[in-house]
């Protein structure tokens, strides 16, 4: 930051103070060495390394990836993007939740409250319910691309099955999280859906009672999916997300070229 | 390092001159004609020649001295002050070699042109002095000292790759990729609201009722098949089957060219769900009947509250 000083004025002074403060003791032990935010850092082959290699990122990437796996038009960055609407997802969910109680009738009043009570509401609700037929999207879009790149050959078999599972956690998600406005839309929508369960075989009566908790769709359903849409599936789902991305880097990375 | 495919040759060539603002020529010679000398580690004797009088300088030696030393003894002080490696230990290690190759012990000094055995050991290659890397002030530096039998060594080649560091040309990419998507999705939710219709009634059940758009084409299909089959059998069917996928398509090819039935049973079924989906989406109105939506409107309420 020499040049800065030589400006003199205060992008200079701005200059010398930022590149103090990165280097303080607090700040570089929050970023590991060859981080971009600490001080001093210089665009080298080994701290491009030490970007990934040092930090946690290196739970999802490696230091290096082959060249045709950047470009955009062969991922078009599906699975990615994917993760990240689940990241959003759990955020705007976490925010819904404060204001949400799964009992009737006062979760239908609840989502009424979120448009005219609460700073925002509206909008994480949009963000929630959006975001959520987008990763549906993009779940399967990622898929179809996977399928047609050959990427579930050897060693990635397992990988495409663990995919194929966390695509059927996808649409449970997305379907357990339908009936909690308990309006309408949410109450008949959910009820074709279940209904599709008790018409298994042999178990059907079992099946349909275990999913809509009793003989009836109820109160006490919306407790039920409650805790699996808030809880259950999303625990199980990053568990397999966990997998799936360890297997992405142990197979070998992005598959192809073609 | 002949190995190296022309082309990544050549673009790392480019890279540099661009860097450096030379010619691509000259840097592209230097490289080549560097690059063995530059890229081969200091190894011990190749596996397979005879063992080497001297025990190899660790690998990790800045500076690896030639240690051929001619057909006399081993000066081991000398060696010990080029290596660095402390005196006592090469003393053992070179006895300790000589043993176990049945030679007269190296480290007595003999006449020149004595120890047949000796002479004809090939000169170590291990001459080539790696580039001392910049040692920051401050860092201390280790020396690992192993004795590797000769016949232990393996020489493993690894292809050459075409690769990038993840950071900068991925994690940007990807930054740019999760900011377009949360724009859009910002965007959709200022100015789309989610639907929320009357207070849930058991007793009224609108009609049509239609499930999340997702499984439309499921319940498209209970229009044709009995409920039972189109419930139950067919999603599961279809789900085991896709999970069958790696283990039934043996194809080892990912060419599209070598693998048209593959993708063409699979864009069969992606096609034929896309269809039901649509199907069942705008073309089935009250009681599930068929409608057009041009004509008729729409019955689908998680799209009708976007078009309002």
């Amino acid at each position: 930051m020499a040049e800065g000083n030589g400006n003199g004025g205060i992008t200079g002074l701005l200059n010398d103070l930022s590149e103090q403060f990165r280097s303080s003791q607090v700040w570089t032990s929050i970023f590991r060495p060859g981080s971009p935010f600490r001080g001093g850092y210089s665009d080298t082959p080994r701290n491009r390394s030490y970007v990934v290699m040092n930090n946690v990122m290196y739970h999802l990437h490696p230091v290096k990836v082959k060249r045709h796996g950047v470009r955009l038009s062969y991922t078009l960055c599906l699975g990615g993007l994917s993760f990240f609407l689940f990241v959003v997802l759990t955020i705007t969910g976490i925010f819904l939740m404060f204001y949400y109680r799964p009992t009737s009738p006062q979760a239908y009043i609840d989502i009424q409250a979120l448009a005219t009570d609460v700073a925002f509401g509206q909008f994480v609700r949009n963000m929630h319910r959006w975001g959520a037929h987008l990763m549906v999207l993009t779940v399967f879009l990622h898929m179809t691309r996977v399928f047609y790149h050959g990427a579930y050959k050897p060693p990635r078999e397992f990988n495409w099955v663990v995919g194929v599972i966390l695509l059927l956690l996808t649409l449970l998600l997305s379907f357990s999280g339908y009936l909690l406005p308990w309006d309408q839309l949410a109450l008949w929508a959910f009820t074709v859906g279940s209904t599709m369960g008790s018409y298994a075989p042999v178990f059907g009566d079992s099946v349909s009672f275990a999913l809509i908790g009793g003989v009836q769709i109820s109160a006490d359903t919306l407790l039920r999916w409650y805790v699996l849409h808030v809880l259950f599936l999303p625990f199980i789902i990053v568990l397999f997300m966990s997998v799936h991305f360890w297997r992405v880097r142990k197979d070998g990375g992005v598959s192809g070229p073609l | 390092m002949a190995d190296i495919p022309e082309d990544i040759l050549r673009r790392s060539a480019e890279a540099r001159a661009k860097a450096e603002g030379r010619p691509v020529e000259e840097v592209l010679a230097e490289m080549t004609g560097e690059a063995p000398a530059a890229s081969s580690p200091a190894e011990p004797a190749p596996a397979g020649t005879e063992p080497a009088p001297a025990p190899a300088p660790p690998e990790t030696a800045p500076a690896a001295p030639p240690v051929a030393s001619g057909n006399g003894g081993i000066d081991v002080a000398a060696l010990s002050v080029e290596t660095g490696v402390p005196e006592a230990i090469l003393l053992r290690a070179t006895r300790a070699r000589a043993k176990h190759d049945g030679l007269p012990d190296p480290t007595i000094a003999t006449p020149a042109g004595g120890g047949t055995a000796v002479a004809t050991a090939p000169p170590p290659t291990t001459t080539a002095p790696a580039p001392a890397p910049a040692v920051p002030e401050g860092v201390r530096t280790q020396r690992l000292l192993t004795v590797v039998k000769a016949g232990a060594i393996q020489q493993v080649k690894r292809e050459p790759t075409d690769k990038v560091s993840v950071w900068p040309h991925l994690l940007a990419i990807e930054f740019v990729a999760l900011l377009v998507i949360l724009v859009v999705l910002t965007a959709v939710s200022i100015f789309v609201d989610a639907p929320l219709l009357e207070f849930a009634n058991f007793n009224e059940q609108p009609n049509p009722s239609k499930a999340p758009w997702y499984f439309l084409g499921l319940q498209e299909l209970l229009a044709y098949f009995d409920p039972m089959v189109a419930g139950v059998f067919i999603p599961t069917f279809g789900l085991i089957a896709l999970m069958f996928i790696p283990y039934v398509d043996r194809n080892p090819s990912i060419r599209p060219s070598d693998r048209k039935l593959a993708i063409m049973i699979f864009t069969f079924f992606i096609v034929a769900a896309a269809i039901l989906t649509i199907f069942g989406s705008f073309f089935r109105g009250p009681g599930f009947n068929f409608v057009f939506p041009w004509r008729d409107g729409i019955f689908f309420d998680d799209l009708l509250t976007i078009l309002d």
